[in-house]
């Protein structure tokens, strides 16, 4: 049983930290510093959960599945938006606008649930959100194990990404304009679309991410809290990966494990005899990948231009 | 006119209060969504804070209250923009305030040390915790970001953990002690200060050492060579080494210094008694990223960040003035975190208002 747990659990973890960090690769390929997806996971997952809310019981699965992955990938695009703005139109500091818009994520989707919390009840002041019953549109059990839909879309999705990446003139385009985006534009490739369109794909990524991840094993979510940080680990997924999706989706695994086994641990009882507090478990995963990045950063390699404002009068 | 505009730091200030004024404007088109009727006045009491209050006592109790967490917050944005200046983004300071906070808890609660080693000690772990990162930077190239995110996270965990001894927490409630009930040596002491603000007990010398601070912090980038060189390493690293700086010394120096001013501003906060260390918590302080607000907004000035401290906790606290029936607090964070957003945009409004100062010395000549 807690083998199995352990294994949905990674799978899972496993498939959303490659797509939000596949859709960070895409960003910084692009030259943009992506700082901004525990933000964007976090209104993605306000949106789509949102959304599910909304949702009458009797709408077929798949519409219901549709309807809250698309909400939320446009919302995501949209908040996305924000970071293309500032960057690309207005050479802000890449870190900062992200370190904004992470916060800004977490507190307009506070604002937001909360709201529509007070105005359906006015007793009501939580921000909390319950969809148990759309919930189950995404979920097949097998014998206990229960596979997400979402798994599935996160496969196919990192397949096509690493096709666009490498095989399309599009993705081999995108990624010059993170290693010298003046070259790029010398060659007549317009960098200022290939940032747009590497923000608004890590958008689109991020937002679908955001409302799988507050699907994980719950059915409510409080939106106070965020996302947990999970945007930050799939940051740390991605930098280990050495932007490149074969990679990522190897470290998403290493990392979504130890994820899984905090997770995991609160529910099962063998792991807590082990007289551990529940706390190790739960730093674990930013301990590992702390050690990780300290022995795999002095080699590894960000695209070049990646944070750097393009100038296109410079050399 | 030209002279004036011609001022970087008026250039800032002008700026800053664009941020500010804006995100005013955001926040009340948020508030207008939410419940239209009412928006004027919820976003008049957030800007109204202590003011809100008709009586004078009440009015100084709660400008009290404001500033007492104002100290703090000055420490978080000094600890952000003392690392900005050597171009490191410590986003870290929520990870090194904890550890503060943990820190002179457990030496006033369990060790039941006095404030003043209590103090000391929180500065100290937090300047060992900012070195951890400086030192992955300088030899491990690991971004201090990414770094400083994942040690916020540990040290939040760790602190719950530590904290939970018996000894600190009430076994009843998620919260460690009151100072007051177990700790009374580790109160700071408030030398007089609370006569001004009617008797508010949570009034201490935190406020005067945090201005103190920031006025040390301005010496010492501005007036010393330590300054100086750790201001060259942040301009070009590559030609601080060449003019012989140590420049991978200047990057833990720069992150334990930051460490040293966040840990002194958890204890500044947490042992005036104000709130308790909550051990359940699962996010960090809101007050670390407030921090980064007043960095920006303070046009990364020593001096500015006290003003730019006080007035985004003047805010945040106005929060609570809104009616809560229809608004929630929390907008009070979305107007601040929406100014943090538009400081990216200050390089672009400084742009603006020198071609504006240029255009007026055209139309005088």
């Amino acid at each position: 049983m807690l083998t199995v747990l352990l294994l949905q659990y990674t799978l899972l973890f496993a498939c959303i930290l490659s797509l939000v960090a596949v859709g960070g690769m895409f960003c910084e390929r692009s030259g943009i510093f992506s700082l901004h997806l525990e933000g964007l996971m976090c209104v993605g997952a306000m949106a789509g959960a949102l959304m599910m809310r909304c949702l009458p019981n009797d709408v077929p699965a798949l519409a219901i599945i549709i309807a809250t992955l698309v909400v939320s990938l446009v919302v995501g695009m949209l908040y996305s938006s924000l970071l293309g703005i500032a960057a690309i139109h207005f050479n802000a500091d890449q870190t900062l606008i992200g370190t904004a818009m992470n916060i800004l994520g977490v507190a307009f989707s506070t604002v937001i649930v909360k709201s529509l919390n007070t105005i359906s009840n006015p007793n009501d002041h939580s921000s909390l959100v319950t969809y148990i019953n759309q919930k189950k549109a995404f979920i097949v059990n097998i014998n206990g194990f229960e596979f997400y839909w979402i798994m599935l879309i996160a496969l196919v999705i990192l397949v096509v990404a690493y096709i666009i990446l490498y095989k399309t003139r599009f993705g081999l385009r995108l990624m010059s304009c993170g290693e010298h985006p003046q070259a790029a534009a010398a060659v007549g490739i317009n960098v200022y679309k290939m940032r747009w369109a590497g923000i608004l794909i890590s958008g689109a990524l991020g937002g679908i991410g955001g409302i799988a991840y507050i699907m994980a094993g719950v059915s409510e979510w409080h939106f106070e809290y965020g996302v947990n940080g999970f945007g930050f680990l799939a940051l740390a997924v991605m930098i280990f990966g050495k932007w490149r999706p074969q990679n990522i989706i190897i470290s998403a695994l290493l990392f979504a494990f130890f994820k899984a086994l905090a997770d995991v641990s609160s529910q099962a009882d063998t792991l807590s005899n082990l007289c551990i507090p529940s706390g190790i478990y739960k730093m674990l995963p930013y301990i590992i990948s702390l050690i990780v990045l300290a022995f795999t950063s002095a080699k590894s390699r960000a695209p070049k231009a990646e944070g750097i404002p393009y100038d296109p009068s410079a050399r | 006119m030209r002279n004036i505009l011609k001022n970087d730091g008026v250039k800032t200030f002008i700026a800053s209060i664009i941020c500010i004024l804006c995100g005013l404007f955001l926040g009340f088109i948020v508030l207008l969504f939410i419940e239209p009727s009412g928006a004027l006045t919820a976003i008049v009491n957030i800007i109204k804070n202590f003011f809100y209050y008709s009586r004078t006592d009440l009015q100084l109790k709660y400008l009290g209250h404001t500033l007492v967490k104002t100290a703090p917050l000055v420490m978080c944005s000094l600890s952000v923009l003392f690392a900005y200046k050597v171009g490191l983004f410590n986003i870290g300071v929520a990870g090194q305030y904890v550890v503060g906070a943990c820190a002179c808890l457990y030496a006033a609660l369990v060790l039941g040390w006095s404030w003043i080693f209590c103090m000391l000690f929180a500065g100290l772990s937090g300047a060992l915790y900012g070195a951890l990162g400086g030192l992955l930077k300088a030899f491990k190239n690991v971004n201090e970001v990414i770094s400083g995110i994942m040690l916020n996270w540990i040290a939040l965990y760790a602190t719950n953990m530590i904290l939970s001894n018996p000894n600190a927490k009430n076994a009843s409630s998620p919260y460690t002690y009151d100072i007051s009930v177990k700790g009374q040596n580790a109160k700071l002491p408030s030398a007089g200060l609370e006569s001004f603000f009617n008797d508010n007990i949570y009034i201490t010398i935190a406020i005067p050492l945090a201005i103190i601070v920031a006025v040390l912090i301005w010496v010492i980038l501005e007036k010393t060579k330590l300054g100086f060189e750790l201001k060259a390493t942040g301009l070009n690293k590559h030609a601080a080494k060449y003019c012989g700086m140590h420049e991978k010394r200047n990057i833990i120096v720069s992150l334990a210094v930051s460490g040293l001013l966040a840990g002194l501003g958890a204890s500044f906060f947490y042992l005036t008694d104000f709130e308790q260390w909550k051990v359940t918590s699962s996010t960090i302080p809101h007050i670390c990223f407030d921090g980064i607000a007043g960095a920006f907004l303070g046009g990364l000035n020593p001096i500015g960040a006290i003003f730019s401290s006080l007035f985004i906790q003047h805010i945040t606290d106005g929060g609570s003035n809104v009616d809560l029936s229809i608004y929630c607090s929390q907008i009070s964070g979305l107007i601040s975190s929406i100014i943090i957003y538009l400081c990216g945009f200050v390089g672009f409004l400084k742009m603006v208002i020198d071609n504006a100062g240029k255009r007026n010395m055209k139309g005088e000549k």
